[in-house]
């Protein structure tokens, strides 16, 4: 069998910290890179297959602030768009998609209240919700029989719920698409976690994205070969200019993958 | 009554505002309206949608939108269909088991397969390959892929019909057309610069073919 016929995506995350366009994309070190939407425009004319805004501040009086970010992404970036980050309702998410996010991704607040999946998979259709968990390594115990654990709050409060039922939970609750993010290898630039999404991958039937750790390009290549991945969710790698979105794309198409090569 | 340039039939499936920006963006000032006499009298039609064939259906009959279609297509205005437009373009659609509009003749399947890598719905970007010269399709080059997201595909009975083919398990038709009607299974407004080229041809087009 060859590979399957879709071609392997590569999404790039941007975290929007306080929605202030001018000074806006920061990660832990606070470093500033610049405004969302000329880094969404950049990537999108240099071949992005998708991209994710995530929302860190995530606090209500911020959020308008975020949809207008979000406007003026879709104003100018043809490729879908998913926006993630304190979604707590139907009305977060429809909020989100007027304003031009194709996908809604939910995390914490559907683990706490799982009926949150069905409800934004009703209403904008189970393709667009995408079900983003953080993961962390633990040992094999009765409640956790993966070693995989669920946890929320970027990273800090661990749920005594198995990674892999929660997959499964989630597919069955009408998540499309699941994004696996490995607190573990998050930040290290060692690679994603290869274990941990191949055995969520061949749990489920829906896509995964594979988030955390991507240093170098063949890590990408990694995650979506022995990791079975079918797309990969790329960060500082970008951001700071190490590689070229187009870079990327060109090492995964030489090593024979499927990859979307005319933008 | 005055006439609009350009117009997205809004019949409540789905959002169609990805659809008005990417339309924007190649210079086609298109409106989104829910007014069936509107539609019927203008200039130029984009009829998008996303969700259920059978709750599109119902509500293109509540609107009288479905007349509104027919009506336009029959003055000869150019007609663009996307996705769930596209399927209910065609006489029957198995999702819902519902009978459509009968622009197109042939039936929308749904897809089914045991292979694990092959997820459903088909959401992602992949190829589309033109078989028959089309003012809408011009400069797509082979190997050019466009952005999907459908769980059932169109098969219309007379190959005639068909414009470019995609490749899902099965070979489906990915772009249909009829006179000034033309229909995309995938989702131009998504699928970057080869996307906004077909809208902007579709912008210049004059209904024939």
């Amino acid at each position: 069998m060859g590979w399957p016929v879709l071609s392997k995506r590569v999404i790039a995350c941007l975290d929007v910290r306080d929605g202030n366009l001018a000074k806006s994309v920061k990660f832990v070190d606070t470093q500033d890179i610049g405004d969302p939407v000329e880094k969404a425009k950049e990537y999108y004319l240099d071949g992005l297959d998708e991209l994710v805004f995530y929302d860190i501040t995530a606090s209500s009086d911020k959020r308008n602030i975020m949809l207008d970010v979000v406007e003026a992404v879709a104003n100018q970036v043809f490729i879908p768009l998913s926006v993630g980050g304190g979604i707590r309702s139907v009305s977060d998410a429809t909020d989100l998609r007027l304003a031009g996010a194709e996908k809604i991704n939910v995390n914490s607040a559907a683990v706490q209240r799982p009926e949150l999946i069905s409800e934004c998979a009703q209403a904008i259709g189970d393709q667009n919700v995408v079900l983003s968990m953080d993961v962390l390594k633990v040992p094999v115990s009765d409640e956790i029989p993966s070693g995989y654990e669920i946890v929320i709050n970027g990273g800090r409060q661990a749920m005594g719920l198995d990674a892999l039922a929660w997959a499964r939970r989630g597919e069955q609750l009408g998540a499309g698409e699941l994004v696996v993010n490995s607190i573990d290898a998050d930040g290290t630039k060692a690679g994603y976690e290869l274990t941990l999404t191949r055995r969520i991958a061949e749990a489920v039937r829906i896509p995964v994205i594979a988030s955390g750790g991507a240093g170098l390009p063949e890590h990408l290549y990694d995650v979506l070969t022995d990791g079975k991945a079918d797309a990969a969710l790329v960060a500082s790698m970008v951001h700071y200019g190490e590689y070229r979105v187009s870079e990327l794309k060109q090492n995964l198409h030489k090593r024979g993958l499927k990859i979307r090569m005319s933008w | 009554m005055k006439t609009d340039n350009a117009l997205i039939v809004d019949y409540d499936a789905g959002n169609l505002h990805s659809v008005r920006r990417a339309c924007h963006e190649v210079a086609l000032d298109a409106g989104i309206c829910a007014d069936p006499d509107r539609i019927r009298h203008a200039q130029r039609v984009i009829f998008p949608g996303v969700g259920a064939a059978g709750s599109a259906m119902r509500s293109m009959r509540e609107r009288g939108m479905d007349e509104a279609l027919r009506e336009v297509i029959d003055q000869g205005h150019p007609v663009l269909g996307i996705c769930l437009g596209l399927q209910i373009s065609l006489d029957y659609s198995a999702e819902n088991d519902t009978p459509t509009l009968g622009l197109i003749p042939g039936q929308v399947c749904r897809f089914s397969f045991d292979r694990a890598d092959l997820k459903i719905p088909h959401m992602g970007w992949n190829e589309v390959k033109v078989v028959q010269p089309h003012p809408v399709l011009a400069g797509i080059e082979p190997g050019d892929e466009f952005y999907f997201v459908h769980g059932y595909f169109p098969t219309p009975r007379d190959q005639g019909h068909v414009y470019a083919q995609t490749e899902y398990e099965t070979v489906f038709a990915s772009a249909i057309g009829h006179d000034n009607y033309f229909a995309t299974q995938f989702h131009p407004e998504k699928s970057g610069r080869v996307g906004l080229r077909l809208l902007k041809n579709f912008a210049e087009w004059d209904g024939q073919c």
